[in-house]
C-alpha cells in the first residue's frame, strides 16, 4: 500500500505560480497549497479593477451530477429553480438542511442536457448522496480532475479574444460556452467573485500549463497579472458577495445551537422558491418565512477610514444597549473609497437605509483605540460598474 | 434673464469641487469655462489619434478621500490606480530605485549605503510626523490669527495643542522643518548623493525655488501628506487619465442638478455698490448671481477680471506680491512602443515607476542656476511616468503615452516671450536627456507637445503656468494664503469667494481648497453643510 500524499496538495498551476512568486506567502485550501500573494496585495487587487487579473480555483470542490433526473434532483436538492436553467446557463444557489439552514452556497452549471457540474468551498459528497436517494443520477467528486482558472477584470474580455478564446462576445453574464484552444477543450463562463467583468476557465489539469501560457502572453500589452486570495478576498467584499466561514457557517457542521443561517437571514430570498415541488428545507423555510427570521445580513457603509473588522453593532451610539450583531468582513474599498464591511444582525434591526453603530477597535503605534462609527445599511453591492454586464464587453 | 444662485468661474478640478457640494447642498449653480473642454489643468486630452494625453497634471495622490467618497466619484467613472516607485539613472551606468516593498527598499539603499537604508525609517518617521501635523488641517478652513472669533480662537488652540504635544524637541524640529530647505533636511539623515537627489526632487517640483532654498522641505511634504488608500506618500495614476477627476466630479455636479458652460470665459466680476452681481463673460453675455466664486489663480481674478478701484488698496498689492511663478514645463509624448532602459533590468518593477535623470545634488541645483539665469535647465530634474504601463485605456495595447514633467522651465526668457525656436529647444533638451540612457526612445516617437508655463498660461490660464496656483513657502501658507486676512475663502467684496488653489491648502489635484470654500459659501448662505469632515489619522 502507498500511503495517501502527506502534506500540501499542489494544484495544476502551483508551478506557475512558484515561477512568480516573490514573497513565499502560502496557505491552506481544501487540502491545496495556494499563494496568499505572489508580489504585491494591493498593486494585484487594482489588476482586478483595471486590468486583469488571473486566479486560480482550483482547489473548489467541483461535483458532476449526470443522469436523467440530473436536474429533478438539482431542484430537490437546492432553494432555487433549476428548472429554468436552460443547458449554457449558470446559476448561483444554496442549499438547505432540513431546518432549512444553508450548507453552502455554490454555482450550478448546466454543461449539457442531463449533465450539470455544482462548484462549491465545502465537501458535499455524503449530503449529495444522501440527497439522491430515489433519483437516477451519478455524483462524481471531480475536484482534482478540473482545473479551474477566474480571469477577471476590464481587459479579461479582450485578453481571453486574444488567446484565441473568439467568440466570447456574445456571452452574456452566468452563461457559458464549450470551446476549444489548440485543441485543449475549455469551458469558459462569464461568472467570477470580484464583482467586474469576468470568466472563469474550466479544463484538464493536463493542459493547465499551456492554456496559462496562453492567456500570459495575449494579456502582456494589456497589465495581466497572477494574483492571491488577498487581493480577491478585497473584491469579494466589494461586490458584496458572501464568503462561506465568514458570512455564515456550513450548517451540517455546526456544533452550537443558533449558528447557523437561514437563506432569508443571508438576504437570499430570491433564491428560494417556493412554487417549485419540494426541496431540502422547504417546510422549515416557510415557516421562518411565517414567522419571521432571527437575524438579517447587513451591507454597511461606514463613516470614517478605519476597518470595522469584528466590530459589534449597535443600534444607537451609546452602548448602554446591548449589541444587535456584529461585522463579518471588513475593508476599506480603494475603488469605492468607502468603509464597507458585511455583518449579521438580530431582527428587525439593519433594514436598508437605516443607520447602526459599530464599535471599531484600531491599533496606532502600539495603542489601541476605540470608535463609534455611524453604519448606513446598504442594498446591494459596493461596486457593481456597468462594464460587469456590458455584452459585448468594451474592447481593449 | 434667469438669476442663479451661485456661479462658479472656471471648470477645473477646485471650481467643480466647490459648484459640487453647492448643488449638492440644494443650491442653483452654473459653473462656467473658458475652453470649450473642462478640467483646468486635470484633463485628458485626444492630442494624437488613439492616445489620451494627461497633458497638464499627471499623478493623483493628494486628491482627499474624503471628497471623493463623499460625491461618490467611484459612480461617476473615477478610479485611482497606485504605481510602483520611482527610479534615477545614473551617469554612470548605474540607477538607484525606489521599490514599493519595503524589503527590497532597503535593499536597494543597502547597495549604495547600510547606513543610509537605516536612517530611511527615521527620515520617515520624522516626515511622517509632520504630514501629520498638516494632514488634519487640510479639510480645515485656517483659523486667523489676528481674530478673536471663537472659531478662530478655537483653530488655533487646536494648531497649538496639536504642536505641544509632539513635545519640546519636536516642536524645534517642527519649526526648523518649516523654513529649511530640502538638501538641508536630507543632509541630515543620509550620506548618499543620488539617493539624496532623488528624494529631494519632491521639494522642488512646481516652486520657483533650488533644493538649497528656504522653504523646500515643506514642499517635499506637500507631495507626500497624499495617499492611495492608506499608503501615505504613494502615488496613483487616474484610470483614463487626470481629465477622469474632473469629469468625475462634474458628474457628481450634474446630478445633483448644475449646469455647466464652456466656451464662457469670464470678461469681468460685476461689482454694483460693494457688492458682487455676477459675471461678464467674453462673449458679452451676464450671468446675474448674488454669490460669485472664483477658481482662477488670485493673480488673474483680482488684477485682471475686476477694477481695482472695487477692492481695498492693501490688498490689491497683496495680490501682486504674491509669488506665482512660471517655473515648470511639460513634453507630452506619443510612443509607438516601450522605450529601452539598458541599464534597468529586463521584468523589473521599475518600468511603472516615475523615473528620474539626474543623479546628483550638484545637478539639482545647477538646473535651478539656469532657471535664475532666466532660461530653462540644460540638464534639467524630470519627472517622467508613462501612464499607459498601468492603464489600459489610454493608448492602443503595447504603445505608451509619456508625460514628462520639467524643471526649471522659466514663463519667459530672459525677460522676454519664448521663441518658437526656443521652444523646440527646450523640447529637444528633454528629449535628448532621455534619449541618453534609452537608445530607441527617440525613434518611437510618433507626436509631442511642448508646454512652457506661457503656454500653460495662455491655454489653462493659470498666471504664469505655475502648477501650484502660488509658491508653497511659509510666507503664503495658511493662514497667509494667498493674503494675510482672507484665507478663509472670502474676497474682500461681499458675495465674492476664492476657491482655487491659490487658496488653503494649496495646489495639487487635492480638491480641498474647492471643498473648503463651499463649506465657508454654506455657511454664509445659512445653507446646510455638504462637506465632509476630516477622516483623521487617529
Amino acid at each position: 500500500m502507498t500511503e495517501v500524499h502527506q502534506g500540501r496538495l499542489e494544484t495544476p498551476f502551483y508551478g506557475r505560480f512558484k515561477a512568480i512568486d516573490t514573497l513565499n506567502e502560502w496557505h491552506t485550501w481544501n487540502g491545496y497549497t495556494v499563494c496568499n500573494s505572489p508580489y504585491c496585495a494591493d498593486l494585484e487587487y487594482f489588476a482586478i479593477r483595471n486590468a486583469t487579473a488571473v486566479f486560480d480555483l482550483s482547489p473548489m470542490n467541483k461535483y458532476r451530477i449526470t443522469g436523467p433526473d440530473a436536474g429533478a434532483y438539482l431542484n430537490r436538492l437546492v432553494t432555487r429553480n433549476v428548472s429554468v436553467l436552460g443547458p449554457g446557463r449558470v446559476g448561483y444557489s444554496v442549499w438547505c438542511d432540513n431546518d432549512g439552514k444553508v450548507i453552502d452556497d455554490g454555482t450550478i452549471f448546466h454543461l449539457d442536457e442531463g449533465d450539470y457540474r455544482v462548484c462549491a468551498a465545502g465537501r458535499h459528497a455524503a449530503w449529495f448522496a444522501d440527497a439522491a436517494i430515489g433519483f437516477d443520477v451519478e455524483i462524481d467528486d471531480e475536484t482534482a480532475d478540473v482545473a479551474a482558472l477566474a480571469v477577471q477584470g476590464p481587459t479579461s474580455w479582450s485578453v481571453l479574444t486574444r488567446a484565441g478564446f473568439e467568440g466570447l462576445e456574445s456571452l452574456k453574464p452566468f452563461g457559458l460556452v464549450h470551446m476549444e484552444l489548440g485543441g485543449r477543450p475549455v469551458m469558459v463562463s462569464r461568472t467570477g467573485f470580484t464583482g467586474d467583468l469576468g470568466y472563469e476557465l474550466w479544463m484538464s489539469p493536463d493542459d493547465a500549463g499551456v492554456i496559462w501560457d496562453r492567456i500570459f502572453e495575449a494579456g502582456e500589452l494589456t497589465g495581466i497579472r497572477a494574483i492571491g486570495t488577498d487581493a480577491l478576498e478585497l473584491s469579494r467584499i466589494e461586490a458584496g458577495y458572501l464568503a462561506p466561514g465568514l458570512e455564515f457557517l456550513p450548517a451540517d457542521e455546526t456544533v452550537r445551537t443558533g449558528r447557523s443561517r437561514s437563506p432569508f437571514e443571508l438576504g437570499l430570498d430570491w433564491l428560494v422558491d417556493f412554487t417549485k415541488p419540494n426541496f431540502n428545507g422547504r417546510r422549515a423555510l416557510a415557516e421562518e418565512q411565517r414567522r419571521g427570521s432571527t437575524w438579517r445580513l447587513v451591507r454597511l457603509d461606514i463613516e470614517g477610514n478605519k476597518p470595522a473588522h469584528n466590530a459589534y453593532v449597535f443600534p444607537r451610539e451609546s452602548r448602554s444597549r446591548s449589541d444587535i450583531g456584529f461585522v463579518t468582513s471588513a475593508a476599506w474599498s480603494p475603488v469605492c473609497k468607502k468603509n464597507v464591511a458585511l455583518g449579521t444582525v438580530r431582527q428587525p434591526h439593519g433594514r436598508p437605509g437605516t443607520t447602526l453603530w459599530v464599535e471599531i477597535y484600531y491599533q496606532r503605534e502600539m495603542h489601541w483605540q476605540r470608535k463609534m462609527a455611524r453604519a448606513t445599511v446598504v442594498e446591494g453591492p459596493f461596486w457593481a460598474p456597468d462594464r460587469r454586464r456590458l455584452t459585448p464587453p468594451e474592447p481593449y | 434673464m434667469k438669476k442663479y444662485d451661485v456661479v462658479v468661474v472656471g471648470a477645473g478640478h477646485n471650481g467643480l469641487t466647490t459648484a459640487a457640494f453647492l448643488a449638492k447642498a440644494g443650491l442653483d449653480v452654473v459653473c462656467v469655462e473658458k475652453n470649450d473642454y473642462i478640467g483646468g489643468a486635470a484633463v485628458s486630452r485626444e492630442l494624437h489619434k488613439d492616445w489620451i494625453y494627461s497633458n497638464c497634471s499627471y499623478v493623483c495622490s493628494l486628491l482627499r478621500p474624503e471628497i471623493f467618497r463623499s460625491l461618490e466619484l467611484h459612480k461617476h467613472g473615477l478610479q485611482i490606480t497606485p504605481y510602483g516607485g520611482s527610479l534615477t539613472f545614473m551617469q554612470n551606468g548605474d540607477y538607484f530605485g525606489s521599490y514599493h516593498d519595503p524589503e527590497v527598499k532597503y535593499r536597494e539603499m543597502s547597495r549604495f549605503s547600510r547606513r543610509d537604508a537605516d536612517a530611511y525609517k527615521h527620515y520617515a518617521a520624522d516626515t511622517q510626523r509632520q504630514c501629520r501635523f498638516i494632514r488634519d488641517f487640510l479639510l480645515t478652513t485656517p483659523p486667523d490669527p489676528t481674530s478673536f472669533h471663537p472659531r478662530d480662537l478655537a483653530g488655533l488652540l487646536d494648531i497649538g495643542k496639536r504642536f505641544v504635544d509632539m513635545g519640546e524637541d519636536r516642536m524645534y524640529e517642527t519649526l526648523r522643518f518649516w523654513t529649511m530647505s530640502v538638501a538641508d533636511y536630507l543632509n541630515e539623515y543620509f550620506e548618499t548623493d543620488v539617493i539624496k537627489a532623488a528624494l529631494s526632487g519632491s521639494g522642488i517640483i512646481g516652486t520657483a525655488l533650488g533644493i538649497h532654498s528656504p522653504g523646500t522641505a515643506y514642499v517635499l511634504l506637500h507631495h507626500y501628506m497624499g495617499d492611495v488608500d492608506g499608503n501615505v506618500g504613494a502615488w496613483g495614476f487616474a484610470r483614463g487619465g487626470m481629465g477622469a477627476v474632473s469629469n468625475a466630479i462634474a458628474g457628481a455636479f450634474q446630478a445633483n442638478g448644475g449646469e455647466l458652460r464652456t466656451e464662457s470665459g469670464v470678461g469681468h466680476i460685476r461689482i454694483r455698490d460693494g457688492k458682487v452681481v455676477g459675471v461678464a463673460l467674453e462673449n458679452g453675455d451676464e450671468i446675474d448671481a448674488d454669490t460669485v466664486v472664483s477658481a482662477m489663480d488670485v493673480k488673474r481674478m483680482f488684477l485682471d477680471c475686476m477694477d481695482e478701484s472695487d477692492l481695498p488698496s492693501h490688498f490689491v498689492r497683496k495680490v501682486k506680491e504674491f509669488k506665482i511663478r512660471g517655473s515648470s514645463g511639460k513634453l507630452n509624448i506619443a510612443l509607438d512602443g516601450m522605450p529601452e532602459f539598458p541599464a534597468l533590468p529586463k521584468g523589473s518593477t521599475l518600468y511603472s515607476s516615475d523615473m528620474h535623470f539626474v543623479d546628483s545634488m550638484e545637478r539639482m541645483e545647477r538646473a535651478y542656476d539656469d532657471w535664475t539665469d532666466g532660461t530653462w535647465s540644460q540638464d534639467p530634474y524630470i519627472d517622467m511616468v508613462m501612464p499607459t504601463m498601468n492603464d489600459p485605456t489610454m493608448a492602443p495595447p503595447g504603445k505608451h503615452f509619456m508625460s514628462c514633467f520639467v524643471q526649471y522651465c522659466p514663463y519667459e526668457i530672459d525677460g522676454r516671450a519664448w521663441t518658437d525656436e526656443e521652444r523646440q529647444q527646450f523640447a529637444d533638451t528633454v528629449i535628448n536627456q532621455i534619449a541618453n540612457y534609452s537608445p530607441n526612445f527617440k525613434d518611437l516617437i510618433l507626436h509631442y507637445e511642448i508646454r512652457t508655463p506661457s503656454d500653460i498660461e495662455s491655454q489653462i490660464g493659470i498666471t504664469e503656468g505655475n502648477i501650484f496656483h502660488g509658491e508653497l513657502t511659509m510666507d503664503q501658507l495658511l493662514f497667509n494664503r494667498p493674503v494675510p486676512g482672507y484665507a478663509q475663502y472670502r474676497a474682500p467684496v461681499s458675495g465674492l469667494y476664492m476657491c482655487g488653489s491659490s487658496t488653503h491648502p494649496g495646489g495639487g489635484v487635492m480638491a480641498a481648497p474647492g471643498a473648503n470654500a463651499a463649506r465657508e459659501i454654506l455657511k454664509d448662505l445659512k445653507y446646510a453643510n455638504t462637506v465632509p469632515e476630516n477622516f483623521g489619522d487617529d
